[in-house]
């Protein structure tokens, strides 16, 4: 196949439900067939069909592609085949369960990723993701569900979507379908109702789901309105955009340490920094006595919470300084951060003293900024 | 050709009558397919929930259709059993007593916000629906955004079109389920181009664009009251929510305004609930006194919820009021002159950091 432009990029839409049995499959299956209608080369690139009838019947008279079958441990797993897709080169590929990790062996680790590779290759895609994968939104989950979600997709594959579309249904609509065993074999469907479908869990998923995609329409506004890039990089170097728009841009500084939390502190201020349409930054320090002394466990905590920053396209830096609270705010204020992000003191008195008194120490220092002190989500007793 | 079964075939509300409450117990179920623009198939979605019904030997009737239609609907129509309309006054309007005499378990009503001619028993049909509600007939409806009474300016704003008939919020919110039906502006666009109702001065992308955002806030609020009742009746305190809400503690002495304005933005960004508390003292001086009142009417003016609290223990009076509303986070003040660095972990600041189980604290240089 001949290309006679530079590719342009494929779109992407996605079917954002907030449980399995919304209708998400069977929603993107009806475009699939619609474009088909209006003669667009569309081929269904991965179907997941769980058994349900009436989604697999909605399958009729679409090309789908077959699998490609990776031996792991002696069974073979079924995956995306990306080669024969981009072999194949559809002008529109459906693709079930963008958050779907794939089986060792296969070329990338998870589906978002093959995605991007036809994305890459002009492929428009359409595809299905549950709200509870979303990674900023993970702690809020499982505080909302008491499950630790762990496919989960950085926010900037949602962002980086042309569309994004609720598929609703209401909770006792969801209910009603899994208790007639539509969405799980009717042995699973008692614990099902044990867990993650309870009534008043569904519900908040659902309005979590809401305003998740209101707060995608909102984003995708400002593209339309004002000609705003909708995930333009945030870099340290660049000016503060305030002098682009004559709005003063909130930046936001994330205080990155070995401890776990730190997950969470990220998460959180990622999803803040992309609700206030700021800047946000990752940074841990370290002395000279950290770089000979620091233990090895400690090191690579902290090598992997920047990694999981990166991820999140969130820019990283390890400063020197021996004082941390002096180091973050004299970074900050050089790099005119206007938020700086701390994870909340643990209660536990084994935690060094210093630690513990890092809060009221920046605090004290930061006389020109906002210091946010994130604490853990819980979940209720 | 535009195909609008976008929902699966049996994704389906069961008509019931066990899981309605005891207040309910006679009183039909009302379910409300909410779109943001004619075009999204909230008429197709419904009338196909009715034909799905049918066929699971249920006993759905068509209590009114709209004068438009897409040749889906007419298909799906033909399936199904249709009341006629009365002639009143030459105006063709829903027959409620041939529903009643009919006295089937679920009635379909296209359009929810029309009026009736004068003389009717009612003058809006939204109030006919109350009245098959009450006698048990369960009812499924649809409504645009635009037709609903709070909405209605905003989305003239936007759209630049009148509408006359209305319904009011309540009666939604009131609604057993409200479903959304959403689309993307693109998708809506196509299918519109071709209709005649709507061409050049039909809403652009942008104009759609922020109709959709609005209804999906709309529906977001719906979900989140009955949420709040389904937690009160079975007695669950909520830890939890899907919303942020912001509290800005102001006292005396520090630049509240600042914080009040930063927490309405902030809650604005975040299409939260902004909240205002203040303690309670009656000692304040005079000059504290009215730079209290100038604060609280700022966060009047910004729409803050306010809240004044007892001043005998008020770290533990913010997070009280903090857990009980599902504040997510807490914006305070302080300032460099109090030396209170020295005392923080004693201090409220410090004490306040500490009891914030799950709450975010921000803290505002002053």
């Amino acid at each position: 196949m001949t290309e006679p432009t530079p590719r342009q990029r494929g779109n992407l839409k996605i079917y954002l439900g907030y449980a399995a049995g919304v209708g998400k499959t069977y929603q993107m299956l009806t475009e699939v067939h619609q474009l088909k209608r209006e003669g667009i080369d569309v081929v269904v690139g991965y179907f997941e069909p769980h058994g349900r009838k009436d989604t697999i019947a909605h399958i009729d008279g679409l090309e789908l592609l077959p699998r490609r079958q990776i031996q792991y441990r002696g069974t073979a797993f079924g995956e995306m085949d990306v080669e024969a897709i981009l072999h194949r080169h559809p002008q529109t590929c459906a693709i079930d369960e963008l958050a779907h990790t794939n089986v060792p062996g296969a070329d990338r680790t998870k589906r978002w990723e093959d995605v991007q590779v036809l994305l890459d290759s002009g492929i428009n895609v359409l595809t299905t993701l549950n709200v509870q994968h979303i990674e900023s939104l993970n702690d809020l989950v499982w505080q909302i569900t008491g499950i630790r979600v762990r496919e989960t997709i950085p926010d900037w594959v949602v962002k980086q979507a042309d569309e994004v579309v609720m598929v609703d249904l209401p909770p006792e609509a969801l209910l009603n379908r899994l208790r007639r065993g539509v969405i799980y074999s009717p042995d699973k469907v008692g614990q099902a109702l044990q867990n993650f479908f309870k009534e008043s869990t569904l519900v908040v998923l659902r309005e979590l789901t809401l305003r998740q995609t209101a707060h995608e329409v909102d984003v995708r506004q400002g593209v339309l309105e004002k000609g705003e890039l909708p995930h333009a990089e945030s870099s340290l170097n660049r000016q503060t955009v305030s002098a682009r728009n004559g709005q003063l841009q909130d930046r936001i500084l994330i205080y990155v340490t070995p401890d776990p939390s730190t997950a969470m502190l990220i998460r959180r201020g990622r999803r803040v920094a992309d609700y206030l349409k700021a800047d946000c930054f990752a940074v841990s320090v370290e002395s000279d006595a950290d770089r000979s002394h620091m233990p090895p466990a400690q090191r690579e905590a902290i090598e992997k919470h920047l990694n999981f920053a990166r991820n999140l396209r969130i820019e990283t830096r390890i400063i020197p300084g021996l004082n941390i609270a002096q180091a973050l705010v004299d970074f900050a204020r050089l790099h005119e951060v206007t938020q700086i992000f701390l994870v909340r003191p643990h209660r536990s008195h084994t935690l060094p003293f210093l630690e513990r008194n890092l809060v009221d120490q920046v605090v004290r220092l930061a006389q020109d900024m906002q210091v946010t002190i994130v604490a853990e989500r819980q979940r209720p007793s | 050709m535009i195909d609008r079964s976008t929902e699966p075939p049996d994704a389906e509300v069961g008509l019931d009558p066990d899981r309605a409450e005891d207040a309910h117990q006679k009183r039909g179920r009302l379910k409300i397919f909410l779109g943001y623009i004619s075009g999204v198939g909230k008429s197709f979605r419904m009338f196909d929930e009715g034909r799905r019904r049918r066929e699971r030997g249920q006993d759905v009737v068509v209590g009114a259709i709209q004068p438009v239609n897409s040749t889906e609907v007419e298909e799906l129509l033909k399936k199904m059993e249709v009341i006629p309309f009365k002639r009143v006054e030459g105006l063709l309007v829903m027959d409620v007593d041939a529903i009643l005499n009919r006295r089937p378990q679920g009635c379909l009503i296209d359009g929810l916000a029309y009026d009736n001619p004068s003389g009717s028993l009612h003058s809006k049909r939204w109030q006919d629906v109350e009245q098959l509600l009450a006698a048990g007939i369960s009812v499924i409806a649809s409504v645009n955004l635009q037709y609903i009474e709070e909405y209605r300016e905003q989305v003239e704003r936007i759209t630049g079109k009148r509408v006359t008939s209305t319904i009011p919020l309540n009666f939604v919110q009131t609604a057993d389920e409200v479903e959304l039906v959403d689309m993307p502006a693109d998708l809506c666009l196509e299918r519109t181009e071709g209709a005649s109702a709507q061409d050049a001065t039909g809403p652009g992308p942008q104009q759609l664009s922020e109709l959709r955002e609005i209804a999906l806030l709309l529906a977001a609020d719906v979900v989140d009251r009955q949420l709040e009742k389904y937690l009160r009746d079975h007695g669950i305190e909520q830890l939890w929510g899907a919303q942020e809400r912001i509290l800005v503690f102001i006292r005396p002495g520090l630049n509240a305004r600042k914080m009040i304005e930063s927490g309405r933005r902030n809650a604005d960004r975040f299409h939260g609930e902004l909240f205002v508390a203040f303690l309670i003292d009656p000692d304040l001086s005079s000059d504290d006194k009215s730079a209290l009142e100038t604060n609280l009417t700022v966060a009047r003016q910004l729409n803050a919820h306010i809240e004044p609290l007892e001043a005998e223990d008020p770290v533990k009076a913010l997070m009280d009021f903090a857990h009980s509303h599902g504040i997510t986070q807490i914006f305070i003040g302080h300032s460099a002159h109090e030396n209170w660095w020295q005392r923080l972990w004693g201090s409220f600041v410090g004490r306040l950091i500490r009891e914030a189980e799950g709450i975010d604290v921000r803290i505002f240089p002053n």
